[in-house]
């Protein structure tokens, strides 16, 4: 007699958002990271509204981009040092779906919060209503992509010596798609062209990296306890 | 050492591992039938900590495989359900409550988990008091009895324990000698390293394995 | 075929046999690329558009292919290598990840010589360019990775994985680039995407792409053997061969 998977992947997403939860002024971190570099930019570049209204969608694209990477490190550190990480790996469920919810409660910690405060970094750019709420859709499409793919190299670099700039140096390349195809759509809905497109590539790369990546990640932890 | 591979639950065979530049150990072969206890020794540094991690399925080894009941251990389920591991970290999430962590131990182990046996496993490592305190405010042996009571969750066939007595106080460690002692009767096996005498009933079957620093 | 394969992947034998293939190899390498560069610099017409210029695609061309298959091939190795355990392919994949970022160098560089005799201009984040810094950018990673985790076994693994991911990635991020680039500058024209070359410019243009993956082939060879003798420095037969 055994529990289901269904449970086991229930205990580890409730576990990582009680530890979360009292944890709770980490949670502020990457939304006070995200809006200080959104308003750097207008002081940098001036305050032309015109010119901020286009530059807009990729300042707070970028700034989401470096919002999730900082908050990355976080998402197995705590567990490789108490060795919960080693306890989860060992599990007779599969790693990579066990993994999968430990993502999922990082994106719900980082992601949402960063997604909840957009619409006032909109106003901040002077970005019109259609764009906010594309901006909005982009980033609740593209973000979830972001902590996956995040997931891989975190797994990579644990336990390494300045693991933090290592995550971004095998990242940035990896989160491009994602920068082009989200900004691209808030650029388009300014010149009010069509953003479907746009929607259905963030959509389908969320899609490939929901399936391919947990497996990825997985591989990933097994290499770096491995040893 | 080696009995007929047929009847062991746990059999290692031609395991060899290297760490870095230094061959730690090759060659090496056992099994273990029910209700054994093997104890692993050895000076620091000569590769218990490893072997374990490879008994357990944590790393691979460089050459040959363990056994689980006749099967490799890669990638078996059955295996995993059947074996807790204890290393040198206890595995608790620190913000979580004892309680809190005993669940999602027995979640992630696959036994059911009523809570009942939750609270008797509390019991048991004397822990019953701390139900809901969170693990940060325990004490190193408090946190180490813990762990004791997640081998207890659910009758598993294999103990694989890297210095099970290390934090415990003199009464925790006669509380392990007991729990080891029904562990080995109920026909389970342990692989323990330590370097403290473990003290058993007379008639439970004992080996010793000692590692030698290689060249 | 699996006790074929392992024979042919136990080290001491690959070593001694890459020992063999590396004269020849380089031989060719340097009897393709000479023959590529007369044809290519001498030979081969003048662009009626671009003039002498054009020529740098002799070199651009090949390393930017040999940069995407030089990826392939490292994606190749880093499966075998943490499917099949072999450790030969983990040997060569971590070799040709340095190949390959000269490669995705050269190419960058001479894009960018063309762009300044083109456009007058160092850089032009024009689709093709833009990839293969991006391509540039996953090998800087790979190799960054490598360097970081001293336990070889750890890195091969961790390096497959990253390998694999990157090499599923590497369509996608290719596709994205393109999307960009239409939409935000017209397609530039170029010789590089030009069709209609004609013969005496395409035969030195796939003789130096030969002699390219030649020369990579020995390349990799030497390395793959560099690291073997480090890898198993402890071993027997290292020491005998070393000493003989």
């Amino acid at each position: 007699m055994r529990t289901s998977l269904a449970t086991a992947w229930w205990a580890v997403l409730r576990r990582d958002l009680l530890l979360s939860a009292r944890r709770l002024g980490e949670l502020g971190n990457p939304v006070v990271f995200f809006a200080a570099v959104v308003s750097l930019f207008p002081l940098a570049l001036g305050a032309d509204a015109g010119l901020l209204r286009s530059v807009g969608p990729g300042i707070v694209w970028v700034g989401a981009l470096l919002a999730c990477l900082l908050s990355l490190e976080g998402l197995f550190r705590a567990d490789f040092e108490d060795g919960s990480l080693e306890q989860l790996l060992l599990s007779p469920h599969p790693a990579s779906v066990l993994v999968s919810a430990k993502i999922l409660a990082h994106w719900l910690v980082t992601g949402v919060p960063l997604l909840l405060i957009t619409p006032l970094l909109g106003v901040l750019l002077n970005l019109p209503p259609l764009a906010q709420t594309v901006l909005f859709g982009g980033l609740l499409l593209g973000t979830p992509t972001l902590s996956l793919l995040g997931s891989v190299a975190v797994a990579l670099t644990l336990g390494l010596p300045r693991g933090g700039l290592l995550i971004s140096v095998l990242l940035l390349p990896l989160f491009a798609p994602v920068l082009v195809f989200g900004a691209g759509a808030v650029g388009s809905a300014l010149l009010e062209m069509p953003v479907l497109p746009y929607f259905y590539m963030l959509g389908a790369e969320l899609a490939l990296a929901v399936t391919l990546v947990p497996l990825a990640t997985a591989a990933a932890l097994r290499a770096s306890l491995g040893s | 050492m080696t009995t007929t591979n047929e009847a062991a639950t746990l059999a290692a065979i031609d395991l060899a591992c290297v760490r870095g530049d230094r061959s730690l150990f090759q060659g090496l072969s056992f099994a273990l039938v029910r209700g054994t206890l093997l104890k692993v020794e050895g000076p620091n540094g000569v590769g218990k900590t490893s072997l374990l991690r490879i008994l357990a399925g944590l790393a691979r080894p460089e050459e040959g495989e363990v056994r689980w009941n006749g099967k490799a251990i890669g990638g078996c389920p059955d295996f995993a359900a059947d074996r807790r591991y204890l290393g040198h970290h206890n595995g608790h999430g620190l913000a979580l409550t004892v309680r809190e962590n005993l669940r999602v131990a027995a979640a992630l182990q696959g036994t059911p988990c009523a809570g009942a046996s939750l609270e008797q496993a509390m019991e048991t490592v004397g822990l019953a008091h701390a139900g809901d305190s969170p693990v940060a405010r325990l004490s190193s042996g408090q946190r180490r009895r813990l762990a004791l009571a997640r081998l207890i969750l659910g009758a598993a066939g294999v103990w694989i324990l890297d210095e099970p007595l290390n934090a415990l106080d003199r009464a925790g460690q006669v509380l392990f000698g007991g729990l080891l002692r029904d562990h080995l009767l109920g026909r389970g096996v342990a692989v323990i390293s330590t370097h403290q005498t473990l003290t058993l009933p007379a008639g439970i079957r004992q080996q010793t394995l000692t590692l030698a620093v290689s060249s | 075929m699996i006790a074929f394969f392992s024979r042919w992947a136990s080290l001491p034998a690959f070593y001694r046999r890459a020992g063999r293939w590396i004269p020849w190899l380089w031989a060719v390498a340097a009897g393709l690329l000479m023959a590529g560069t007369v044809g290519g610099l001498v030979l081969a017409p003048v662009d009626y558009q671009q003039g002498e210029a054009y020529r740098i695609l002799f070199v651009h061309v090949p390393s930017a292919w040999m940069a995407m298959f030089v990826y392939m091939f490292m994606a190749g190795a880093s499966a075998s290598a943490f499917i099949w355990h072999v450790k030969l392919a983990e040997i060569l994949a971590r070799v040709s990840a340095p190949l390959g970022a000269a490669f995705t160098a050269l190419a960058l560089a001479t894009g960018s010589l063309w762009g300044a005799r083109m456009w007058n201009t160092w850089w032009v984040w024009d689709a093709r360019l833009t990839s293969v810094l991006l391509l540039f950018f996953l090998y800087l990673g790979f190799m960054a990775l490598q360097a970081a985790i001293e336990d070889r076994r750890r890195a091969a693994r961790a390096g497959a994985v990253l390998a694999l991911v990157g090499v599923v990635n590497i369509p996608i991020i290719h596709y994205s680039v393109e999307w960009w680039n239409t939409l935000h500058q017209g397609a530039t024209v170029s010789k590089f995407d030009n069709p209609s070359m004609t013969w005496d410019m395409l035969w030195p243009l796939l003789t130096m792409a030969l002699g390219f993956m030649v020369y990579f082939a020995a390349a990799v060879l030497v390395r793959a053997r560099s690291e073997i003798l480090e890898r198993e420095r402890h071993r027997r037969w290292v020491i005998d061969e070393v000493t003989r």
